[in-house]
């Protein structure tokens, strides 16, 4: 027989539309980076509920796992995948979203209908009885006795995707890298002879060393090779005119 | 019944002529013709020799079969391959094969200059075979066998010369009307099977005393229905007058002495049937008697030497059937008009042909005129034959036409006087026509050319010619003498009570007969031989004149009435295939096209809408899962 | 309030995956959208796992938990490498199965 404490039930009512908010704002927000972070949010609401039905071990799992490893590699492929048309939200496929909406509504609408005939009068056990241990004592009884060959299954399972990633990453060359000679060579043919003799060293041209103040050409207009693309595209950029010298002072001064 | 095994020789001989002929390709074009006459002579002796045998055994042994094979044993159905050959089929092969092989040696100089020759002799073999076994055949069956034969052999030597669409076209005519008549004889044989069980002529006689009316009639119905499509009556008698496309030879052979008597045959044949169904023999009568008068009239108005001869071969078949309607008084007179016919008319047309080839194959008989001087022989031999056919006598004609006359008046009542007044008006008219062909082409001034330079034919073609002039002289004479043929036929056609009471004395008959030649003769005489005739057809004529040109609307009414709807039937049925069965099919097809082109709508490449579809199988799974728990 | 409103709220987050997947055009919001499908479903186990009072149910969730990294891992690879040649993460770019 389970009986729920009021301070599981306030947490509970708090947290549960939290999490159902953060999830509908990430289906909605237009930047990826938001959805990921909401989707951050909802993970360690989760992890809470995990940690409040007394299964301490998979909340803290969720945490280091979900939300530290998982999320924090989503975070990482956005910055190199980056800024992208595939952000708009109008719908290019026609009919599809009351589809979408409309089936998702009687999924929902069924699971709970399922649901609740299922448990009518169903009485909750609780967990005291197999935690008398421990949860992590509990979990470890079962997962080498009843689930050791799973366990087994899925270890190599988690190397096999190791190997897959390593696999997918690994760019091979399909023409051989260019020499030194043949670089040069190809400098030279490229439109301007700037580009021939080389990038002068960084900061030669710089008024400032932030990341998103441009260098200056000698003709006053920002240099494109100075700054990151995608700062510029973000419209980041900054004007690098009120970071110029003003008047140089040519006089010498003894050295004292 | 005696057997006798040499039957079969006289078909196997000229049959095996014309596959050799056909077989042998040209490498038989110097000598397939000599050997074609050969082998039709060799059956014609065959036949003699059992015509010898057959006058030297007693009447009741007199007809011989002989049994070929087991043909056809399905249930209860038994017809055997076999031949028979009684009294009355002993005619029929002698005159098939004796003036088969004069037209064969006729032949050899007509079609000299033909470089097809071996297939025409060939086709004429074949011609003889086919009919051979439609005579010799001894049930229904085995006769259909050659009675498609010898339409076979019609439809090949009419459209010999197919080279002309119009010659092919003839063929054609000729093949489809035959083919309505053949149905006639289908009905009758599935009608005989259903009801008596048999078809043989033997089984049929026995079966015909104890069947009922019903079924008899229809079987003398069917029967009728074949012999008009064969012999060319009303109202099958279309086909005639085109079937003189083909060569002279084949005109006098088919369509004079042999092939468009089968009809006659036939009823003949089944005056078992006939007898005891007197409707049908009422409308066999009535069939004679209109293609009588329907012949005689188109042959008056027809300027072609060929086509008048065939409008009079017509007429004079409708005074045969008219013979065999009038039941067993008639059989034997109809068959003795059909021998005697088939002298007189095989040589009038032989005679044709020997016009013809004098006059560079013109036929047209305006255009001919004194031909007496320059053809005396066949002059000669022609007239011998026009004499038979009008009915001098003491020529063949005489005897057997006012035999027919006379029982046609004989039957009694008014279908007596009906049936000989309308043969008597037959008998007129028939001298008239025949007498306007003779003094066209003979007896009048020239109305010819120099540029045609006549000429008698080679002794190849006037000896046979005057063969059969001298058949055409002696035949009725022979026949009639002591009633021999009357009682030479009795045993196959039934006796004649000889007793009953005259209504007409013969010598009466004759003396009417002899004044309707005699007018019809003169009538001629005025208006061809002693006026002026044009060399052109004139254009205002009579409309009589130009329905009796027109062969009496019988190819407009055939047109207008059978073809013409028919090919509306089939235009009706063939757009109706077309938008009802292919539009069925094509709706089909075009549902399943439309189905895909709907369905392929889901395919649209975005991985989105799978996902979507995904989504909603998965809600169908839990609803499926809800309705089952519920 | 009884155990079972943590079955509700793990269908709410389920459905909101759902659509998700289906109407966001960017790949790796998609494959964000499949994770708190996946994340949904663990609440679930987790849930019936204290209900039934035993642990197999967050045995399950263990694993499921794994899976689920494996394929964050080789997914990501994925998409990182179409991006490489096709310049482009929207899903609806791989339509050349379309006509």
């Amino acid at each position: 027989m389970l009986t729920i404490q009021t301070p599981e039930a306030v947490m509970f009512w708090v947290l549960a539309p939290v999490a159902v908010l953060a999830a509908l704002g990430m289906l909605l927000v237009k930047k990826a980076v938001h959805s990921a972070l909401l989707l951050a949010w909802v993970m360690i609401t989760l992890a809470i509920f995990y940690i409040a039905q007394d299964a301490v071990f998979l909340g803290i799992v969720q945490i280091v796992v979900y939300t530290g490893a998982v999320m924090m590699l989503f975070l990482f492929i956005l910055m190199l995948v980056g800024v992208d048309a595939s952000d708009s939200l109008t719908e290019t496929i026609s009919g599809l979203r009351p589809i979408a909406i409309t089936a998702a509504v009687g999924f929902g609408g069924l699971f709970t209908s399922l649901i609740g005939r299922a448990t009518l009068g169903h009485q909750a056990i609780g967990l005291e009885k197999a935690n008398a241990d421990g949860n992590v004592q509990g979990l470890a009884r079962q997962l080498f006795s009843t689930y050791v060959w799973p366990f087994e299954v899925v270890s190599a399972l988690l190397i096999t995707a190791a190997l897959g990633a390593m696999v997918l990453a690994h760019h091979q060359r399909t023409v051989a890298r260019p020499t030194q000679r043949e670089q040069a060579i190809a400098r030279f043919r490229t439109g301007s002879l700037a580009s021939a003799a080389g990038l002068p060293n960084p900061g030669v041209f710089a008024r400032h060393n932030a990341v998103d103040v441009p260098a200056l050409l000698p003709d006053g207009t920002a240099a494109p090779n100075s700054i990151s693309a995608t700062l510029e595209a973000r419209g980041d950029m900054l004007d690098s005119k009120r970071f110029e010298l003003g008047e140089v002072d040519n006089t010498v001064t003894e050295e004292k | 019944m005696t057997t006798s095994t040499s039957l079969v020789y006289l078909i196997a001989l000229p049959l095996f002529g014309a596959a050799i002929l056909l077989l042998a390709g040209r490498r038989a074009d110097s000598w397939g013709h000599i050997l074609a006459t050969l082998l039709s002579a060799s059956s014609f002796g065959v036949g003699l020799y059992q015509l010898s045998q057959m006058l030297s055994r007693a009447t009741e042994e007199r007809a011989v079969t002989q049994k070929l094979f087991a043909w056809i044993n399905v249930g209860s159905f038994n017809v055997d391959a076999g031949l028979l050959l009684d009294q009355l089929s002993i005619c029929f092969v002698l005159l098939i094969t004796g003036v088969g092989t004069l037209i064969h040696i006729y032949s050899i100089s007509y079609m000299s200059h033909d470089e097809n020759r071996r297939r025409f002799f060939a086709y004429l073999n074949l011609f003889i075979a086919a009919m051979l076994l439609l005579v010799l055949g001894n049930s229904y069956l085995n006769l259909y066998v050659g009675w498609e034969g010898v339409g076979l052999a019609s439809y090949l030597l009419i459209g010999f010369w197919n080279q002309k669409p119009a010659y092919a076209t003839a063929s054609k005519k000729a093949f489809v009307m035959n083919r309505i008549g053949d149905m006639g004889l289908t009905f009758a044989i599935m009608i005989a099977f259903a009801t008596l069980g048999t078809v043989s002529f033997s089984g049929v006689e026995a079966a015909s005393h104890t069947a009922s009316k019903a079924a008899l009639t229809g079987i003398g119905i069917m029967l009728l229905i074949a012999a008009t499509g064969k012999s060319a009556q009303f109202p099958l008698q279309a086909w005639l007058g085109d079937a003189m496309a083909g060569p002279t030879p084949v005109s006098a052979l088919i369509h004079a002495a042999t092939m468009v008597t089968a009809g006659v045959y036939l009823i003949v044949r089944s005056n078992f049937i006939f007898d005891a169904a007197p409707t049908a023999q009422l409308l066999v009568v009535i069939v004679g008697a209109i293609t009588l008068t329907f012949g005689a009239l188109v042959g008056t108005a027809k300027d072609d030497i060929k086509k008048a001869l065939a409008a009079s071969t017509m007429s004079q078949i409708g005074y045969m059937i008219l013979g065999a309607g009038l039941g067993p008084a008639g059989y034997a007179f109809a068959i003795m008009h059909l021998l005697t016919h088939g002298f007189f008319k095989a040589g009038m047309f032989l005679g044709a042909g020997s016009v013809m080839h004098g006059m560079n194959d013109q036929v047209n008989m305006r255009r001919y005129g004194a031909l007496r001087k320059f053809m005396p022989i066949t002059f000669a031999t022609f007239g011998l034959g026009y004499l038979a056919i009008i009915g001098v006598p003491p020529f063949a004609g005489f005897y057997s036409k006012d035999a027919i006359i006379e029982v046609a008046f004989n039957a009694g009542g008014v279908k007596g006087i009906l049936l000989g007044s309308t043969a008597l008006l037959g008998a007129a008219i028939t001298a008239f026509y025949m007498t306007r062909v003779m003094v066209l082409t003979f007896t009048s001034p020239k109305r010819w050319e120099d540029d045609q330079h006549p000429h008698e034919s080679p002794w190849l073609m006037w000896i046979p010619m005057a063969i059969l002039a001298i058949g055409s002289v002696t035949t009725g004479y022979l026949f009639t003498r002591g009633h021999a043929l009357v009682h030479w036929l009795a045993p196959v056609v039934g006796e004649h009570a000889e007793t009953e009471e005259m209504l007409i004395k013969p010598i009466v008959v004759s003396a009417m007969a002899l004044v309707a030649v005699v007018i019809g003769v003169a009538i001629a005489l005025a208006k061809y031989q002693f006026s002026e005739v044009d060399e052109l057809a004139p254009e205002n004529v009579s409309l009589f004149t130009e329905i009796a040109r027109k062969d009496l609307m019988q190819d407009s009414f055939n047109e207008a009435v059978f073809m013409r709807p028919g090919q509306v039937i089939t235009r009706v049925l063939v757009k109706g295939d077309e938008s009802v069965v292919d539009g069925t099919v094509r709706t089909v097809a075009r549902i399943v096209m439309g189905s895909g082109s709907t369905l392929r709508k889901t395919q649209t490449g975005f991985a989105r809408s799978y996902a979507a579809l995904i989504l909603i199988g998965a809600v169908v799974l839990i609803a499926g899962i809800w309705v089952v728990t519920q | 309030m009884n155990p079972y409103n943590y079955l509700y709220v793990a269908g709410l987050l389920f459905t909101i995956g759902a659509v998700g997947v289906v109407v966001r055009r960017n790949a790796i919001v998609v494959f964000m959208c499949v994770e708190l499908m996946l994340n949904a479903a663990n609440l679930t186990l987790v849930t019936f796992s204290r209900i039934n009072g035993t642990l197999d149910g967050q045995i399950a969730a263990f694993f499921t938990m794994v899976v689920a990294a494996c394929e964050v891992v080789v997914g990501l690879a994925i998409i990182v490498t179409i991006y490489r040649s096709r310049r482009s993460a929207s899903v609806d770019d791989a339509s050349l199965l379309r006509r």
